[in-house]
């Protein structure tokens, strides 16, 4: 089968805020420098460009259409994938092997700063009838100078109750980690550790927004939003933006581009019914079976050196890490205790400080990730380099209250 | 043909039924679930687009340059589309242009008759290139009739105090007038 490999990465700082950038900016600055660094005109020698997003994080029906100018597909093949940005990148490696395309750009990002109501969309995504009226609306922050509804004659609440007798949806995180923290015997301080190692990393990483020394007592003692879980155990949003050039092989050997190769990529998607569905992560161990399939991975622990998997919410790089295979069942903690999970362990995880050090980019996360493992494979990696890293593995979960995710695995040519 | 006026219409038993009705709705006759999303936005308008709001403010259309493919556009952006390199060189440009294409409409948006009906339409602005190369935005001091493509259109600004910022500081685009 035609090799697909990556040739250029481009990428925005991660920003908590950008007032003074347009969303179509944030998009242009990456895909600009993505093609720079791979050396296309985008105008002439990209053959397709495809675009991760979600309309309500964007506020757009049909987002699609507001996406050609900014990335260079003006009257050219153009589509969005609306999920993770992994879900894209296997999008265009599949146009690649097919044959009817050599190269593709693929896009993602997160402008989430212009989402007032980011707790509201979470919550429209869960269902209308059975899970919606137990949890929001959720309260929102006053924003000054837009428009709200007068004191006087206040927005009437949709349902019974009043809105103090709600939770925001993020209480599903709450859920799962109770089920977690039981079920393989680890503790909330074992979580914190967690917070405390991503956000370290951070510190190494220039465009990461979210770095701190702290330990595991701040993230004990920060207020419980829905105990177990805790406010800094939670990543806090950001705003940025990831480009990558795909290739064929060939193209990449006629560009002279060293290239990375992407070797495996997998997705899965568990049931909506929130209830009833497994709380282990199913949609990673599916994904990433299938990724390894494709990359002829046999023994994930021994063949892959370093990874940076979805860490929404501390538990979960933790469960994540048993649900791909790379920790045995309750055994995650412990290779964080041990220090293996550390960037000079002997399994780096979330080397680029993860969700929880570089922020929340939404649907950009799984290109974020992936971005880190393309730089380390590349040795681009600089101060957070791990030595000798030939085998990467990017995971992104899409977040509450979903149950899917997706993983890829890069390795360098 | 005489015959058919004697036919009675035939329905297959189980037609044809009960409307449902809004106000069975209304009154839960049947079943349904309701949710009203509170999803609010605030999008930043980078460099571009700010400026040319604040053009607006003050009664100007402001244009972008991009000289590679010898475009002088409006709305202005921060990079040109068609040969995806910045754009450069900001201009002021005149409030008058050409009806490009319009259409004189009679539905509002809930989809209800309205007596008069609104024109609106797409204005090439007189300066910026190639054509047509404009904005959106409705036409007074014309009747429906009088409307075309082709006829030649000027801004009508909201008064100063009034503007804030917005495509609607233009109330919208009138005849121009001989002697204008
Ligand atoms: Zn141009």
């Amino acid at each position: 089968m035609t090799k697909v490999c990556v040739i250029g990465i481009g990428f925005t700082n991660f920003n908590p805020i950008t007032p003074d950038m347009e969303w179509k900016d944030i998009m242009y600055e990456a895909c600009q420098k993505a093609y720079v660094d791979a050396g296309v005109d985008p105008r002439r020698d990209i053959d397709s460009f495809i675009t991760c997003a979600e309309d309500y994080w964007e506020g757009f029906s049909i987002f699609d259409e507001f996406v050609p100018d900014q990335v260079g597909a003006l009257l050219r093949p153009c589509c969005t994938v609306c999920g993770d940005g992994i879900y894209g990148l296997g999008n265009a490696a599949m146009q690649i092997q097919t044959g009817l395309m050599d190269v593709v750009s693929i896009e993602a990002h997160s402008k989430v700063s212009d989402l007032l109501t980011y707790g509201d969309v979470v919550l429209h995504a869960m269902d209308p009838i059975y899970d919606r009226p137990v949890s929001g609306p959720v309260e929102r922050p006053n924003y000054a100078g837009l428009p709200s509804y007068p004191e006087e004659n206040p927005k009437p609440l949709v349902g019974s109750s009043d809105e103090t007798d709600r939770v925001h949806p993020y209480f599903l995180a709450g859920l799962e980690m109770q089920h977690f923290l039981k079920t393989t015997g680890t503790t909330e301080e074992e979580c914190a550790e967690v917070a405390v190692k991503n956000k370290k990393n951070a510190f190494l990483n220039p465009y990461a927004a979210y770095e701190a020394k702290i330990s595991a007592d701040h993230v004990m003692k920060s207020e419980y939003c829905f105990k177990p879980l805790k406010r800094m155990d939670i990543s806090p949003n950001v705003d940025g933006a990831v480009c990558f050039v795909l290739a064929n092989e060939n193209i990449a050997k006629d560009l002279g581009i060293e290239p990375i190769y992407l070797e495996g990529f997998g997705w899965s998607s568990e049931t909506p019914w929130l209830s009833t569905r497994g709380m282990e992560a199913e949609y990673a161990r599916k994904s990433a079976e299938m990724a390894y399939k494709m990359a002829d991975i046999v023994q994930p622990t021994k063949e892959i050196d370093l990874a940076e998997i979805d860490d929404r919410f501390t538990y979960k790089e933790l469960q994540h890490l048993e649900a791909l295979g790379l920790a045995r069942k309750g055994e995650a903690k412990t290779l964080l205790k041990e220090g293996v999970t550390e960037i000079e362990g002997d399994l780096p995880i979330n080397p680029s400080g993860g969700s929880l050090g570089v922020g929340n980019c939404l649907e950009a996360t799984g290109l974020q990730k992936s971005l880190e493992i393309i730089m380390q494979l590349r040795g681009h990696a600089g101060k957070r380099q791990v030595p000798d890293a030939e085998v990467g593995l990017a995971q992104a979960w899409r977040g509450l209250p979903s149950g899917s995710g997706a993983v890829a695995i890069f390795r360098r040519g | 043909m005489e015959n058919r006026k004697e036919e009675k219409p035939t329905y297959p038993k189980y037609a044809p039924g009960t409307h449902v009705r809004t106000s069975d709705i209304r009154d839960k006759k049947i079943t349904y679930t309701w949710w009203e999303p509170e999803i609010q936005y605030a999008w930043s308008l980078g460099n571009a687009m700010s400026k040319f709001l604040q053009g607006l403010k003050e009664g100007k259309i402001l244009g972008v340059h991009c000289h590679k493919c010898n475009r002088l556009i409006v709305p202005p952006r921060s990079f040109c589309e068609y040969c995806y390199g910045p754009t450069e060189d900001w201009v002021e440009l005149k409030d008058t242009g050409t009806i490009n294409t319009y259409s004189v409409s009679y539905l509002d948006p809930n989809a209800n008759r309205i007596e008069e009906p609104i024109l609106i339409g797409v204005i090439s602005i007189d300066e910026a290139y190639p054509k047509p190369m404009g904005f959106m935005h409705y036409f007074g001091e014309m009747s429906k009739d009088e409307i075309h493509i082709g006829m030649k259109v000027k801004a009508v600004w909201k008064p100063e105090d009034e503007r804030e910022g917005s495509i609607n500081d233009i109330k919208y685009f009138k005849p121009l007038g001989g002697g204008e």
